[in-house]
């Protein structure tokens, strides 16, 4: 198909802005129903508790009150309890997990009783007042400590904390081991992280009783998926639900990519009461009660010859799921189960991990889910090497590098499309000035003064596109990978498309517009994006992982394509010319050889919508759709660099400059694209500098509001500087790969590495994350010798 | 109840409301000026941020009661007749918003910066927003639109 690229690959101005910079945004808080009531959950106190009794009946009486209930009243709402829906092994341990908790509460936050009230401050009151009884018991937070013989049990019809062991080995790692000059073993722990989507979560259910029809309105990524999940949990036909995901949702990195508590209670307080019912989390309480990220504690080993040449890996990870399995937690460290490898070669390569339960609030999938902790543990583990064998961290990697070629094999075990790793490293160290930098470093050091700099790198690559629906049978998770998409002319020459995909920040009603108004040769104007309800939409896999782009927005170009196709039939019959006699070029089929001869797209929408001459075969309207499910992942790569400038003296870290060069194939809207890296590269600077969620022993959240949790402001970072290289996939027929995650997968290593290079030269080899003044302080004080 | 009266992007409003009301909650559910938005309960986010007598405040730490005789801009009122305010163009040329919903309070603390501090540098505006957070940017296209507004406004 011949288009003109007018749109794609140019920084349209969004489409989504007008109404989220008026004040004009769509965002649930602000839905307001007749005759509303208003949840407020009573959520437990105590990390680990027996609920010995609920009393609600205080509570049930207060002003504006309509209902209160205990999780025991509300046990027959469940048709099953909240879904999981990656079970990784044959024999992992799926404990119950009800929205409202009925016998055991097993971590602060985990809801305990709901109350019902005409008003939100109504049922915030009340919920005050009901009593409930607990009989505390010892609890675990730590994931090493829950995997201790007499650790407590999270589960007690569990024997012990282990959710499951997944593990995967390729090639003689023993022998490779074996052969191995050098052995580098490093521990990584991964902070746990609270992913912060701006808008808190809300979910507002509407039930019909005559029906038996629902509506709800949730701030999710996943409104089909939920659609599924709701009528699984609370047995309602699937047909009777309607989702719909606002068209802005405020933000998700994966916290809005879950079936929830609130969501399922909703829904059954709706279908008990008869009316609709709105919950809207505080900050705080969101805290509690949305998933969690990261967390975990990581082994890797790496054999290589005295050259730094990498021979094999060998990897061991305890992943925290925290009380629950949320929806897809034990499958996220199997999405960099795969990456310990990085891009580099290798004879050999080992992975296990084991999900352990603590009693914490759930952890699931945060902005990259996997491959960040995977990516952190491969780029500082391969600067060990580098320093082990006397060999510039440049250099290592580069000595390491997958070859460029199209599937191209990993120790991991997956064959990468589109490998080039060399020329973003050369591109990120030109940005850098390399040369200049070390010359600048030496300098510094020879001075002698407080003030140190560092250079760190990461070349990351990854995997998106959530994919191809066989292999992730193989991972056993339990969804397809594909998604949809429909494009219709409308009469008047305008084009709708339905998406699958749920944004909620990314630009998809632009970029999407941008696809079909060069398929279809109309103007970007005339392109209305509908998504995210499913009754308009009703097919979709939804947005996470990376996948949009790679998944969904091929799904409507290849639509963009079958409409075109079903066009030039008619303008061929309407021009009574053989379709392989026109040309087409940027909505305009023209007769070979006689190009006055000429049916645009609008004229030939308006032919297929009066349908007076058509030709034979063929049906009324110009529409076609596409569920797109790729042959395979997407992988894309590149190189992160971090200049950091570190007081010795104090601690202090200031990042003076990031540099990102990416390649994530061609790109529809590089404005979107450079967005996106900012987005994720300031997410991965925050992990390593700043973000960490705690528990005291007793279970209780100490980073507890955004007050003590640091989500860094825009006086923590630089500008970034952004670069690319552009590989296309062979995967899909637009080459794309996705972006929304690299920037955080590259990203913390990257720091670390930089300020671990700042002090090499006084001996310092490893600063945890968060890299605060006082953790590296207590680095550069242990190297020494020192009080640490 | 106590009665209150305040002037809202030139509107003057009279209204009882309970004591304990946080003006952001009156604004959002009083007035029906739901762009305000509410990010957390701890005054940290910023998102709520709104003008009160030309000076950004977070309208989570005000009472509607201590909001009295003010005169509140919110970002309903920042376009006048359509047009709209250089910090909004700047944004939307800039790709200053993703998910949108930082944005209001983003903006009204960039106004009320701009009308202290006209022609900020980079690392200015960076401490100006401190008070506001977003997940989406990085920050990186905020700050850029910020100078490009302030730019604008002062040729």
């Amino acid at each position: 198909m011949a288009t003109a690229e007018k749109y794609v690959g140019g920084g349209v101005p969004r489409k989504e802005d007008p109404k989220l910079l008026t004040g004009q945004g769509t965002f649930l808080e602000g839905l307001t129903l007749p005759g509303m009531l208003h949840a407020a959950l009573v959520r437990s106190p105590h990390g680990s508790a027996r609920i010995n009794s609920v009393d609600v009946s205080a509570a049930a009486a207060a002003e504006g009150v309509v209902a209160a209930y205990s999780g025991a009243d509300l046990a027959d709402e469940w048709a099953a309890g909240l879904p999981m829906a990656w079970p990784v092994t044959d024999d992992i341990r799926i404990p119950d997990h009800w929205p409202v908790a009925q016998d055991v509460a097993r971590y602060v936050g985990d809801a305990v009783a709901v109350v019902v009230a005409t008003s939100r401050n109504a049922a915030l009151d009340a919920a005050e007042l009901v009593e409930v009884e607990y009989e505390v018991l010892e609890a675990v937070v730590d994931v090493e400590a829950a995997l201790a013989d007499d650790a407590p049990r999270v589960h007690e019809s569990f024997d012990d904390n282990k959710s499951y062991t997944w593990a995967l080995t390729n090639g003689d790692v023993d022998a490779a081991f074996a052969k191995a000059d050098v052995v580098v073993s490093e521990r990584y722990t991964q902070p746990r992280l609270i992913p912060n989507a701006m808008e808190p979560r809300a979910v507002v259910a509407q039930s019909v009783p005559s029906t038996g029809d629902f509506t709800v309105w949730s701030t999710t990524q996943i409104p089909h998926v939920a659609k599924v999940l709701f009528a699984l949990t609370l047995g309602i036909p699937e047909g009777q639900i309607r989702v719909i995901a606002p068209s802005d949702v405020g933000g998700g990195f994966g916290s809005k990519l879950n079936v929830y508590a609130e969501e399922a209670l909703c829904i059954a307080l709706a279908r008990r009461l008869g009316k609709p019912v709105k919950w809207v989390a505080g900050r705080s309480e969101g805290y509690l009660a949305t998933i969690h990220g990261r967390d975990q504690v990581q082994k890797i080993e790496i054999a290589a010859t005295s050259d730094g040449d990498i021979l094999g890996y060998r990897v061991n990870i305890a992943a925290a799921m925290g009380a629950y399995l949320q929806l897809v937690a034990p499958g996220v460290p199997l999405l960099g189960a795969f990456l310990y490898c990085g891009c580099y070669g290798g004879e050999a390569y080992h992975f296990e991990c084991t999900g352990v339960f603590t009693n914490t609030t759930p952890t699931d999938a945060y902005r990259g889910a996997g491959r960040p902790e995977a990516t952190y543990a491969i780029e500082r583990a391969i600067d060990a090497l580098a320093r082990e064998v006397g060999v510039d961290a440049a250099e290592i990697r580069r000595r390491n590098f997958l070859p460029a070629g199209d599937m191209v094999q990993s120790p991991g075990g997956l064959a990468f499309d589109s490998a080039d790793y060399e020329p973003a490293l050369d591109r990120a160290l030109e940005l850098l000035d390399y040369d200049g930098f070390r010359s600048d470093q030496a300098e510094r050091r020879e001075g002698g003064g407080g003030k140190q700099i560092g250079v760190g790198f990461s070349s990351y690559v990854e995997i998106c596109g959530l994919a191809p629906s066989q292999v992730l049978a193989s991972l056993k998770y339990a969804a397809g990978g594909w998604d949809a998409a429909t494009v219709r002319m409308l009469p008047t020459g305008k084009a709708e498309v339905v998406t699958g995909s749920s944004p909620h920040g990314q630009g998809h009603v632009t970029s999407w517009s941008q696809i079909a108004a060069d398929a279809l040769g109309i103007p970007y104007e005339d392109v209305t994006v509908l998504h995210g309800d499913t009754h308009v939409a009703p097919h979709g896999m939804n947005t996470y992982g990376s996948r949009s782009l790679a998944v969904a927005g091929v799904a409507v170009h290849n639509a963009c394509d079958r409409v075109v196709d079903k066009a030039r039939g008619l303008a061929a019959h309407l021009l009574e010319v053989a379709p392989e006699d026109l040309e087409y070029e940027a909505g305009t089929f023209s007769v070979k050889g006689v190009p006055d001869r000429t049916k645009s797209m609008p004229e030939l929408a308006f032919a297929a919508w009066t349908a007076h001459s058509l030709p034979e075969d063929s049906e009324p309207g110009l529409e076609a759709s596409c569920v797109y499910d790729p042959p395979n992942f997407t992988f894309p790569f590149g190189t992160h660099v971090a200049v950091v400038e570190v007081d010795t003296e104090t601690g202090a870290v200031d990042l003076v400059r990031y540099i990102a060069v990416d390649d994530c194939g061609p790109v529809i809207n590089p404005v979107i694209v450079d967005g996106q890296v900012h987005g994720g590269v300031a997410q991965g600077i925050a992990a390593a500098l700043y973000e960490e969620a705690t528990y005291a022993e007793d279970g209780t959240l100490e980073t507890s509001s955004m007050v003590n949790y640091l989500v860094p402001s825009a006086a923590e970072f630089p500008s970034f500087e952004t670069d690319r290289t552009v590989t296309p996939s062979t995967s899909n027929p637009m080459g794309v790969k996705g972006i929304g995650e690299a920037g955080t997968i590259g990203s913390a290593p990257a720091v670390i590495n930089a300020i671990v290079d700042a002090l090499s030269h006084l001996g310092v080899t490893d600063v945890p994350m968060p890299a605060s003044p006082e953790r590296v302080w207590r680095a550069i004080q242990a190297a020494q010798g020192g009080e640490a | 109840m106590k009665r209150i009266s305040m002037t809202v992007n030139g509107v003057r409003h009279e209204a009882d409301v309970e004591p304990r009301t946080l003006l952001v909650h009156f604004i959002r559910e009083q007035l029906e000026l739901t762009g305000t938005n509410v990010g957390c309960d701890t005054s940290s986010c910023g998102a709520c941020t709104i003008l009160m007598n030309g000076q950004s405040v977070k309208s989570c730490t005000v009472l509607a009661v201590q909001a009295d005789g003010a005169d509140v801009a919110t970002v309903e009122g920042l376009a006048s007749n359509g047009d709209w305010h250089p910090v909004q163009k700047a944004f939307h040329e800039n790709h200053g918003l993703q998910c949108g919903f930082c944005t209001p309070g983003m903006m009204m603390a960039a106004v009320g910066y701009l009308d202290e501090n006209p022609a900020p540098t980079e690392d200015e505006v960076r401490l100006a927003l401190e008070g506001n957070l977003c997940r989406c940017t990085g920050y990186h296209n905020i700050v850029k639109a910020v100078l490009a507004a302030a730019d604008d406004m002062g040729s």
